[in-house]
């Protein structure tokens, strides 16, 4: 499968560094070959190096949520160093549910627990909503959930300006470098190099020498459909065919001046967020759009697999409150991936996963109408071929299951599968592989261990861990999600614990602690 | 919530000894009674009540284990997400409350009205620890499916 980078935040400059200029110390040829890297070696190439206890290389939420847990078990300040390349740990995310259309008052699906800000998860989301808010509505929702109201979710608003609090009350700031890690290797006697090119041109590259490293870069990269990519690759247009993880506003200004047929292709909880848009831009601005929703997969009703695996469905769409059922962060479900090992636990993940959105009450009563006047279908099918039509259109070639071949015409397609790159697409992680030690699990990604230690990766005493996305498919499945990122950094402190490097949060520094958060107070 | 069974036991056992038993020793001297039987009238003594109140208590722990956790955890099998819903947690009160009420060999001066007043105030308070404030002391608990006991195993 082709891929592309999509467009990347408006801060974040790409990741390829600049060929080093003359006279200037950067990575030598040398260097590059080498797995395992000396002191003498780094010194050879006449590299600045620089001293770190611990690295975290990402900067966003699983490096900011694995910062927040480590200064709560008493790490100190100085003892970690965050690199990453973007302004505060929620850019790319606030980014990515933006484009998707999820603004700042609009709600994430995630639970009222999984408070990147509070690693006890106590007060909710919920909790703190109706508390600032002076309503009970919050409380209702979370007390009646899921039976008579749909899954209480946060507003991306909250989530971020609670995480802007947390940041300044652990010392963020302090603990961040901005800049752009190219690589990590291994050190013998232990431990690790990472690479980067300070953003601030201070050095253009610096080896930062450390004994633990965390890396926690998000999405590898976001994949189109092939017969997207294909049209984009072939003319060029990246207008009328636009995925819904980049911006893409013009299709909706487009559609509220003129009118006309968009195609939105998938079944998942983006294409839910882009039809939301799309049909209240219908409904309450008078845009004159047709909607075909195209689903590779027509969901009839509930997804039986046996009277105890019963997924709801019906109109096309299967239907789940998160993205992995609920037990997978903490119960019964989590016990069976922490158990299983490869084929079967990739079974179990082929069982679960799948495509599916939440069923809310106000998707469901906006699709009834959209169905009702007629302006909103769904299709089942794949994409044989999209072409051009004139200067505006798009032809498209649908086949069928059936294998019944139709046409449809259409001024836009938004491409909301959600399909990820693979891990090569981060050449981070793609030189992990290569000279790291790193090797992927059942599901392809980053092979980690319960600990979420990378497996292969170790250099006595010295340890590497990751977390976030790249990780799926180990033996934790909810691990692109804050309550995940949580259970990750968790692992990890305790891990770091027991080697000595930090103090285990039992039950009376987890007391303390969460006094101290309750009244904002610095956690020293 | 999502309880494993084991979980459901520990969390039960645990919530009835750290917030059942302190609970009943508050909210003990303000329950409705009977008029004591002595000569003078009056009240009955609060310390009359307790051996119904913790009896009460042990019915509770010990139905929970045997009876109830079990039948909850089967009901849960039907649900796709392994989940148990807040509202479950605290509408469960009822038929446990009656069970217990059915065994329980009350002594005066504790009467009827003592005992559903003890019975729902401790459920609910119980209820209310088990969905957050349990955290602040248990970081991993809600990881863990429940369990409270295994000591530093994940």
């Amino acid at each position: 499968m082709t891929n592309e980078q999509l467009s990347p935040p408006p801060a974040t400059p790409p990741g390829t560094p600049a060929p080093p200029t003359g006279g200037v110390p950067d990575l030598t040829d040398e260097l590059r070959a080498t797995s395992i890297w000396t002191d003498e070696l780094v010194a050879a190439a006449r590299l600045p190096v620089v001293d770190v206890p611990m690295v975290s290389i990402g900067g966003g939420i699983g490096s900011f949520i694995l910062a927040d847990v480590l200064r709560i078990s008493g790490l100190p300040t100085s003892s970690l160093r965050v690199i990453g390349n973007i302004d505060t740990p929620w850019q790319t995310y606030e980014y990515l549910t933006k484009v998707s259309q999820i603004p700042r008052h609009e709600r994430l699906r995630s639970d009222s627990t999984g408070c990147p800000d509070n690693v006890w998860g106590f007060p909710g989301y919920s909790v703190r909503e109706a508390w600032n808010e002076k309503t009970i509505a919050p409380l209702f929702n979370v007390l009646t959930e899921p039976i008579f109201t749909d899954f209480y979710t946060p507003r991306a608003g909250q989530a971020f300006e609670a995480m802007a609090k947390e940041a300044e009350r652990i010392g963020f700031d302090e603990m961040s470098w901005r800049g752009q890690v190219r690589m990590i290797r291994r050190r013998h006697g232990g431990g690790y190099f990472t690479a980067y090119r300070p953003a601030d041109g201070s050095a253009p590259r610096v080896v930062v020498r450390s004994s633990f490293a965390h890396v926690a870069v998000g999405y590898p990269g976001l994949t189109f459909l092939p017969d997207l990519q294909r049209f984009r690759d072939t003319h060029g247009d990246r207008v009328r065919v636009v995925n819904a993880y980049e911006p893409h506003e013009h299709v909706y200004d487009t559609l509220r001046k003129r009118g006309g047929t968009v195609v939105v292709r998938g079944g998942g909880i983006v294409a839910s967020r882009i039809l939301q848009r799309l049909m209240e831009d219908r409904m309450h601005h008078g845009a004159q759009t047709q909607i075909v929703h195209l689903l590779r997969t027509f969901v009839h009703g509930p997804q039986k697999r046996s009277r105890f695996a019963r997924r709801h469905g019906g109109n096309g769409l299967a239907y789940q409150g998160f993205n992995w059922p609920k037990s997978s962060w903490g119960g019964q479900l989590k016990d069976d991936f922490d158990r299983l090992e490869g084929d079967e636990r990739k079974a179990l993940y082929e069982q679960l996963g799948g495509t599916h959105t939440p069923k809310r009450k106000l998707w469901q009563k906006q699709m009834e109408q959209a169905r009702r006047e007629g302006w909103y279908s769904v299709t089942q099918g794949v994409v044989d071929s999209v072409e051009p039509e004139g200067d505006h259109r798009l032809a498209l070639r649908l086949a069928a299951a059936n294998s019944a071949v139709s046409e449809l015409t259409a001024d836009f397609i938004v491409d909301c599968t959600g399909l990820e790159g693979d891990i090569r697409s981060s050449a981070l992680l793609a030189d992990l592989l290569d000279h790291g030690g790193a090797g992927r699990n059942p599901m392809g990604r980053l092979d980690v261990e319960r600990s979420f230690e990378v497996r292969g990766t170790r250099t006595e005493p010295g340890r590497m861990y990751a977390s976030g996305s790249a990780t799926l498919g180990g033996y934790y499945a909810g691990v692109d999600s804050f309550l995940g990122l949580q259970y990750a950094a968790l692992r990890i402190a305790d891990d770091l614990a027991a080697t000595g490097f930090t103090n285990r949060i039992g039950i009376g520094r987890s007391a303390a602690q969460w006094w101290r958060w309750a009244r904002n107070r610095s956690v020293e | 919530m999502t309880p494993t069974l084991i979980g459901r036991i520990q969390t039960r056992l645990f919530l009835i000894v750290v917030v059942g038993v302190p609970w009943t020793l508050l909210v003990s001297p303000f329950l409705p009674r009977a008029a004591s039987d002595s000569f003078l009238g009056g009240r009955g003594a609060t310390s009359d009540l307790y051996p119904t109140l913790f009896a009460a208590l042990g019915w509770l722990a010990l139905f929970g284990v045997i009876v109830w956790e079990p039948l909850y955890h089967l009901a849960q099998q039907f649900r796709w997400e392994k989940d148990w819903p807040m509202l479950f947690g605290l509408i469960t009160v009822v038929p446990e409350a009656i069970l217990v009420w059915w065994v329980l060999d009350g002594e005066p001066p504790a009467t009827g009205s003592t005992f559903v007043v003890h019975a729902v105030s401790t459920w609910i308070v119980m209820w209310l620890v088990a969905n957050g404030p349990i955290r602040i002391f248990l970081l991993r608990w809600r990881f863990r499916g429940g369990r409270v006991f295994d000591g530093a195993a994940w």
